[in-house]
């Protein structure tokens, strides 16, 4: 395969009230692995939805092998050979067809030339080629409605590179990602470069991850590329890496904590859910205390959390605030109880894309702004926007600013911010920093930090050990449904960590 | 970090596609009364006319405000002519068969509505149907349930029931009355601004948004969705017997699917009205001008002499333009 080259000169773009891009210049090569990476908002979706025709209204010159192209679809991008894999799976896969299906989506619709004819047999055999390309333990006929997140980001990998795919845009592909998976994803990324010459874009926010497979980083700020092509090797350190995307440098120190901690003020005695998922859990945290909760993707984490805020049908056991039993049927029962949640996936389950600040702020704590009958006070109610807009530092231009404009570090500031509006006492939080760049991932862990100060309760679920090991007291190690193992945060090491969320006893 | 988003200027020179978007409708409501008011002054401006224009707006609106709150709350109603008809002929046969006060038969329909419509708020609630299906079916069994009623006709007063026996209730006055101007306007008035004022300015209105917008996150900031969808129902369901009511009393009589023509302009003019000033959802001012749009245009054709069964016809074509000018600009 003959070599190729994709150069973008001065790429720039606009959305209504801001500069995403100024004059990007960025160029990969086949067979290269390339990490993209950068603060929030830094513009790296934003570049990539470019090259690969998801935005249009670009000024500047996108030019492969030297000769100008427009990229004006994401089938013009395709016809370059051009694929990307989006962050947000659930948008790019069709939940009601097979896993079989998802993967040849592209041939079934661009492949087909005259036949108007599905040869299925054809179909499966090709899809189970790239399943076993992929090592994927998927079979092809299952429904892709059925899979997990993990899953659901193997399939479309697999639909991007079932394709005659020059350059491969990965847009955090590893987020939701177990170490397994993760291993494996690598392989057939080298696998990919090395013998399919295929260039690959590779954004992540998680750095050691990307010194791993990359062979070069590009590094951009505030919608500029700061770091052009910078090859990895042993000087390029993390540390120097971060100081690049931040344009200062930033030092992983966590302050010291006052670890006295007060009365247990949310414990759960034996708590099943109805499908196995999460079975005879007994957990507890004290007033001012931040409670870890580790273990893999599948380990029923996020299962646990739906539980724990009455979102998902509890299967028995009990709750008790403070000591007291109380009951949570239901999401307004634990709101009351003075529960709050953080889930997983912000646009789907923690914000309101379409309706601004104001209201996104405001929705958990609508009976603080009520005044007279059921009237809501709008002047108080943009008051506490801005006051948490300040408060979390939330870029935004206004606060009549629609939710979706935000950038996801920001979006996840509102989605905490709301319980902080509404003073909930207790904070579970799945994942919060997913999908978040460290310079917003130490905001929200001083937001943490200072939540611990005011007495909450903090409940943090992660499958990211470092992060368990850096910001919690205490850690309940989950494995297959099941509580593993608890540990004090201060005489664990990542490794015991990993031992018992792999089922280790 | 905190200059990451950098606010671009407010763009000079003026923004053609959102001004339509916005106001499209506005604006082809004004040209539409001014060509109107133009080719026919005489006729088409008299004061005569202007009150049909109000009085047949009034229904339009009565019922498209129910369905505003029902498009608020994420859901779909395509039974809402059927549900309107029922409620005409409940309103009609407890006057002329049970001879019951105008004062107890009103709240006693939309009473009735309301439970008989709670039927599709179980099938879409609890049965989780999809509302378009939920609403269709829905659509089926009131309009049979209007006609086994009343005995597979038309009710009105000293018309015999359908077993023959002979009706003595008499239709009030004062029901007539409600169907006239300026009684009907000044109902209309009042529940566009009683769903303004509750959909804008209360918590309910507020939680009824975040439903619609996204149920999961609106589920999980601990807003009871599942009742809110109830209670939205609910809402609806009495404003569309409302609007039902009045048509009966524009009748004084229940014809079969007496109201079943006002649904598609109502379901027309929340989609046409939310775009109105960048609500960008369903909402009651817009409603409004969307109902007044599709009124006056109707008004106008019949009295330029259009043929009453091309109608529908150049009434289609219209709500296709105004809607794509306010769709297309708005998603992009």
């Amino acid at each position: 395969m003959e070599p190729h080259t994709i150069d973008l000169k001065n790429i720039s773009i606009s959305f209504p009230g801001v500069h995403a891009l100024k004059g990007c210049d960025f160029s990969i090569r086949s067979g290269e692995i390339r990490a993209l990476v950068g603060a929030n908002g830094a513009g790296k979706s934003t570049l990539m939805k470019v090259l690969s025709g998801a935005y249009t209204h670009y000024e500047g010159e996108i030019c492969l092998d030297g000769e100008a192209i427009r990229i004006s679809s994401p089938l013009d991008a395709k016809h370059h050979g051009i694929e990307m894999v989006y962050q947000e799976v659930d948008t790019a896969l069709f939940p009601s067809l097979t896993v079989a299906e998802n993967i040849m989506f592209n041939t079934m619709v661009t492949g087909m030339e005259r036949n108007s004819l599905i040869n299925w047999g054809e179909i499966r055999k090709a899809a189970k080629k790239v399943i076993l390309d992929l090592d994927l333990d998927i079979s092809p006929d299952t429904l892709v409605s059925k899979l997990t997140l993990a899953q659901k980001q193997m399939v479309l990998i697999g639909r991007a590179v079932q394709e005659e795919c020059r350059f491969l845009i990965l847009d955090e592909p590893t987020a939701p990602l177990s170490q397994n998976e993760v291993n494996r994803l690598f392989r057939l990324i080298r696998y990919l470069a090395s013998e399919k010459q295929v260039g690959v874009i590779f954004i992540s926010h998680r750095l050691p991850e990307l010194f791993q497979i990359c062979e070069s980083i590009t590094v951009m700020r505030n919608g500029e590329v700061v770091l052009q092509n910078e090859e990895i090797t042993p000087e390029v350190t993390i540390n120097y890496i971060v100081g690049q995307m931040l344009g200062k440098t930033f030092e992983e120190v966590f302050p010291d904590r006052d670890t006295k901690h007060g009365d247990i003020i949310y414990e759960l005695k034996d708590i099943s859910d109805c499908d196995g998922k999460v079975n005879n859990i007994d957990i507890y945290v004290r007033e001012g205390e931040i409670v870890g909760i580790s273990g893999l993707v599948g380990a029923g984490k996020t299962e646990l959390s739906k539980l724990m805020f009455g979102a998902n049908k509890c299967g028995g056991g009990k709750i008790f605030i403070r000591g007291k039993e109380v009951s949570v049927r239901d999401t307004t029962m634990a709101t009351k109880n003075k529960i709050a949640l953080i889930p997983e996936e912000r646009r789907k389950e923690a914000i309101i894309v379409n309706q601004d600040l104001i209201s996104n702020l405001s929705i958990a704590s609508i009976d603080k702004f009520i005044k007279f009958l059921s009237f809501v006070d709008k002047s108080g109610e943009v008051k506490n926007a801005e006051n948490f807009i300040k408060l979390l530092g939330i870029k935004t231009p206004s606060a009549t600013q629609k939710v979706m404009y935000l950038s996801g570090g920001n979006q996840q500031k509102v989605a905490i911010g709301k319980w902080l509006s509404s003073d909930a006492d207790v904070y579970i939080m799945d994942e919060p920093t997913k999908g978040i760049d460290v310079g917003a991932k130490r905001e929200i862990f001083d937001l943490i930090y200072s939540l611990a100060e005011k007495r909450k309760g903090i409940i943090y679920i992660s499958s990211e050990i470092s992060e368990i090991l850096a910001i919690t007291d205490r850690v309940y190690v989950m494995y297959s449904g099941n509580v593993q193992k608890e540990l004090m945060t201060s005489e664990t090491s990542e490794e015991e960590i990993l031992y018992f969320s792999t089922g280790g006893k | 970090m905190n200059d990451a988003v950098v606010a671009t200027k407010p763009k000079a020179g003026f923004d053609y596609k959102k001004f339509l978007s916005n106001w499209g409708s506005v604006l082809a409501l004004i040209i539409i009364f001014v060509f109107f008011a133009v080719t026919m002054p005489k006729t088409f401006l008299s004061p005569g006319n202007i009150v049909t224009i109000l009085r047949s707006i009034s229904v339009t609106t009565t019922i498209a405000i129910g369905l505003t709150i029902t498009l608020a709350v994420g859901g779909f109603d395509l039974s809402a002519g059927s549900l309107a008809s029922w409620a005409g002929v409940l309103i009609i046969s407890f006057f002329t068969w049970h001879q019951v006060g105008m004062w107890l038969s009103i709240p006693l329909t939309i009473l009735a509505a309301i439970i008989t419509n709670l039927l599709a708020m179980l099938l879409i609630v609890r049965f989780k149907v999809p509302d378009l299906l939920a609403t269709l079916a829905m659509m089926f069994m009131l309009d049979g349930l209007s006609l086994t009623y009343s005995g597979g006709g038309a009710l009105s007063q000293g018309m015999p029931r359908a077993d023959g026996s002979p009706t003595f209730g008499k239709i009030p006055e004062a029901f007539k009355s409600m169907g006239q101007a300026p009684t009907i306007i000044i109902i209309m008035i009042v529940v566009v601004l009683l769903a303004h004022i509750f959909l804008t300015y209360t918590k309910y209105g507020r939680f009824i948004y975040a439903t619609g917008e996204n149920k999961e996150a609106a589920r999980l900031s601990g807003i009871p969705v599942q009742r809110y969808r109830l209670f939205a129902g609910i809402l609806a369901t009495f404003f569309i017997a409302l609007g039902g009511i009045l048509v009966a009393s524009r009748n004084m009589s229940a014809q079969i699917q007496g109201a079943a023509g006002f649904s598609m302009p109502a379901i027309s003019a929340v989609f046409i009205g939310r775009s109105i000033a960048g609500a960008e959802k369903p909402n009651a001012i817009g409603t409004f001008i969307g109902a007044a749009l599709v009124g006056i245009l109707e008004n106008g054709l019949i009295m330029m002499s259009v043929p009453y069964y091309s109608l529908d016809m150049v009434k289609g074509i219209v709500l296709a333009v105004a809607l794509a000018s306010a769709y297309s600009s708005a998603r992009r």
